[in-house]
C-alpha cells in the first residue's frame, strides 16, 4: 500500500546541509501495524512527516497505492487517505472538541459517536465534548484528543507520532486497548512512533531507527528480544552517532 | 412583518437571527423611523419626543423576557442617529437583541450612529446582543458608530456581546460604564475587518462599587489592508476585580493596535491586562489540511472559531 523508495531530506544547517534521513525505503502492507522506534533525533517523525506531506523529500519517491504521490500537497493526500496525528498538536481558541473530531470526521458527527471516540482514549466524553481545544486543556488531554480526531477519520493509512507521550498511566492502559483494536482492523495501516513496548507488542513489524537510516527491521519477537533482552553492550542503536 | 422586502429580512436574519415577528416587545427601525413596535405587559416602547430614538422600560422582577430592536438602512445617503435609552427594572432577568444592517447600493454614505444607555437595576440580569454589518455593491460607504453608556447598580449583571460580521467600512465605537458595589459586567467584542475598512473601539470601564467585576475579551481578525485599534480600560476605584484581554489574528497586509490600559485607585484592585496580535499558526493550517481542507478552507474555519 506504501512504498518509500529511497527518500533523503537534507536541511540547511551552520556547516552546510544537514542529513536528517539518509537512504530509507521500506513498504507496508495494507492493513498492517508498524512500529517505528529508536533514539531521540533519529529521523522516525520526520519520516512520518515526509510521508504526510508536511516535509518534502530532497530527494527519493513516495508511493501510495501505486500511485506516485511524493510530489502532493498535505491537502492532497489527506483526501487519499492518509492522515497524522502531531506529537505536539496545535490548540484552537473558539473550537470546540466536537467540532474539532467532526472537522475530522468530515461530516456533523452524531453526539453517540464523538463520546465512543473520546471514551477509546480514556476522556469521559460528557466532560468535554463542549469544552474548546484551547490552552485550557492540558498536554494530556490535548494529545488524546488528537489520537481520537484521527480515529474519527476513514482512513487507509494512520500515522501515529508518539502518542503515549504526557499520557498518564491510568490513561494509557485504555490507550493501548484502542490501538489493540485497530491493530486488528484489516482495513487501515498504521505507522505508529513509539517507545512503548506495550505498543511495540501490537506490531507486525517494527523497524528501528536511528541516524538517518534503518538500523533494524524485523517481527515484533525479533525486535522486543533485540531491545529489551540483549541490551546492553550489544545494541547498535543507543541513539547519537555512536 | 408584511411591509418588509426582501432585503429587509435578510438584514434583520443577518443582525438579529430574525425569521418572522420575534416573540416578546420589539421595534424594528427602518430608514430612519420605526415601522413596527409592540410591548409587552411587562416591557413599555416608547417613543422619545424631544429626539429620535425610544425609552425600553422594563418592570421590576421581569424574568425571562426578551426585547428586539434592530435597525435596517437600506437607503444611500441617509444619516440616521438614534437615542435609545433602556431603564431594567431591579431584579429583572432579560436579553435584548440589538443590531444595525445597512444595505448600500448607492454612492453616497449610509451613517447610523446609535447611542444607547443602559441603566441597570439593583439585582437586575441583562443579557445584550448587539451585530453590525454592511452589504450593497455601491460605492457609498457603510458607517456604523454605536455609543453605549451603561450604569450598573448594586449587584447587577450585564453580558454585552458586541459583534461586527463584516461589511462596514468605517465604525468608531465608543462604550463605557460605571459600577457598583458587586456589579458585575462581561463584554465580549468580536470584529472583523477587509478591504480597507477602519475599525477603532475605545473602552472605559469604572469599578466604582466593592467588590465589583469587569471582564473585557476582545478578539478580531484584520484582514487585506483594514486597521484596527482598540483602546480598552479598566480603572479600579474600589476593592475589586478586572481582567481585558485583546486577541488578534493579522491577515495579510492588515494594521492592528492593541492599547489594553489598567488603573488602579485603590489598593484592593486587582486588574491584569493581556494583548496578542499574530498570524494564524502554521500547525493550526497544517492539522486541518490533514483533515483534506485546503490553506483557505483551514483559514475560514480558524477565524470562524476564533470569533464564534
Amino acid at each position: 500500500m506504501l512504498e518509500l523508495k529511497n527518500i533523503a531530506f537534507e536541511v540547511d544547517a551552520d556547516k552546510g546541509q544537514m542529513e536528517i534521513i539518509k537512504d530509507i525505503s521500506l513498504t507496508l502492507e495494507s492493513g498492517k501495524f508498524l512500529v517505528l522506534t529508536g533514539p531521540n533525533g533519529g529521523g522516525k517523525s520526520t519520516l512520518a512527516k515526509l510521508i504526510m506531506g508536511i516535509e518534502q523529500p530532497t530527494s527519493g519517491q513516495i508511493l501510495f497505492e501505486g500511485k506516485d504521490i511524493t510530489n502532493l500537497s498535505v491537502t492532497e493526500r489527506a483526501k487519499l487517505g492518509i492522515g497524522y496525528a502531531f506529537q505536539q498538536p496545535p490548540r484552537f481558541k473558539g473550537l470546540t472538541v466536537r467540532r474539532l473530531l467532526s472537522l475530522a470526521h468530515g461530516s456533523e458527527l452524531p453526539f453517540d459517536e464523538c463520546c465512543a471516540y473520546l471514551t477509546n482514549v480514556g476522556l469521559c466524553s460528557k466532560d468535554y465534548l463542549n469544552r474548546e481545544v484551547d490552552s485550557s486543556l492540558s498536554g494530556g488531554e490535548l494529545k488524546r484528543i488528537e489520537i481520537a480526531s484521527l480515529m474519527a477519520r476513514d482512513l487507509k493509512l494512520a500515522i501515529y507520532d508518539e502518542p503515549e507521550a504526557g499520557i498518564d498511566l491510568w490513561s494509557f492502559n485504555m490507550l493501548v486497548e484502542s490501538f489493540k483494536t485497530l491493530s486488528q482492523k484489516k482495513n487501515e495501516g498504521v505507522i505508529l512512533i513509539s517507545h512503548q513496548e506495550r505498543i511495540m507488542k501490537l506490531a507486525d513489524e517494527i523497524i528501528v531507527i536511528a541516524d538517518g537510516m534503518v538500523r533494524n527491521r524485523g517481527s515484533r519477537d525479533d525486535i522486543l528480544k533485540m531491545i529489551t533482552g540483549e541490551f546492553d553492550g550489544k545494541c547498535e542503536f543507543r541513539g547519537g552517532n555512536n | 412583518m408584511s411591509d418588509l422586502s426582501k432585503v429587509d429580512l435578510s438584514l434583520l436574519e443577518s443582525i438579529a437571527d430574525l425569521h418572522e415577528t420575534p416573540q416578546g416587545a420589539y421595534n424594528i427601525r427602518r430608514n430612519g423611523e420605526g415601522v413596527e413596535r409592540k410591548s409587552t405587559e411587562n416591557i413599555q416602547i416608547v417613543p422619545k419626543e424631544d429626539k429620535p430614538g425610544i425609552d425600553i422600560i422594563i418592570k421590576p422582577n421581569t424574568k425571562n423576557e426578551s426585547v428586539h430592536i434592530p435597525v435596517i438602512l437600506t437607503q444611500t445617503g441617509l444619516n440616521d442617529l438614534v437615542y435609545n435609552d433602556f431603564y431594567i427594572g431591579e431584579n429583572s432577568d432579560v436579553v435584548i437583541v440589538a443590531g444595525c444592517g445597512i444595505h448600500n447600493s448607492g454612492d453616497e454614505k449610509s451613517e447610523h450612529d446609535g447611542i444607547h444607555s443602559f441603566h441597570i437595576g439593583k439585582g437586575a440580569r441583562v443579557k445584550y446582543v448587539e451585530k453590525h454589518y454592511g452589504e450593497g455593491d455601491g460605492k457609498g460607504e457603510r458607517v456604523l458608530n454605536p455609543t453605549t453608556v451603561i450604569e450598573m447598580d448594586e449587584n447587577s449583571y450585564c453580558e454585552m456581546e458586541m459583534v461586527q460580521i463584516k461589511g462596514v467600512d468605517s465604525t468608531v465605537r465608543e462604550t463605557s460604564a460605571s459600577l457598583k458595589d458587586g456589579a458585575k459586567l462581561m463584554i465580549i467584542e468580536k470584529l472583523m475587518t477587509h478591504g480597507e475598512q477602519l475599525a477603532k473601539s475605545n473602552m472605559v470601564v469604572n469599578l466604582d462599587g466593592v467588590d465589583s467585576s469587569a471582564q473585557i475579551i476582545s478578539r478580531s481578525v484584520g484582514k487585506d489592508k483594514s486597521s484596527q485599534i482598540f483602546y480598552p480600560r479598566a480603572v479600579g476605584n474600589n476593592k475589586c476585580r478586572a481582567h481585558i484581554q485583546c486577541d488578534s489574528i493579522i491577515m495579510d497586509n492588515a494594521h492592528i493596535r492593541s492599547i489594553p490600559e489598567i488603573t488602579a485607585n485603590h489598593a484592593d484592585a486587582q486588574i491584569i491586562h493581556e494583548a496578542a496580535i499574530g498570524r494564524i499558526n502554521n500547525d493550526q493550517l497544517l492539522k486541518l489540511q490533514t483533515f483534506g481542507m485546503t490553506q483557505e478552507e483551514a483559514e475560514e474555519i480558524i477565524i470562524q472559531g476564533f470569533l464564534k
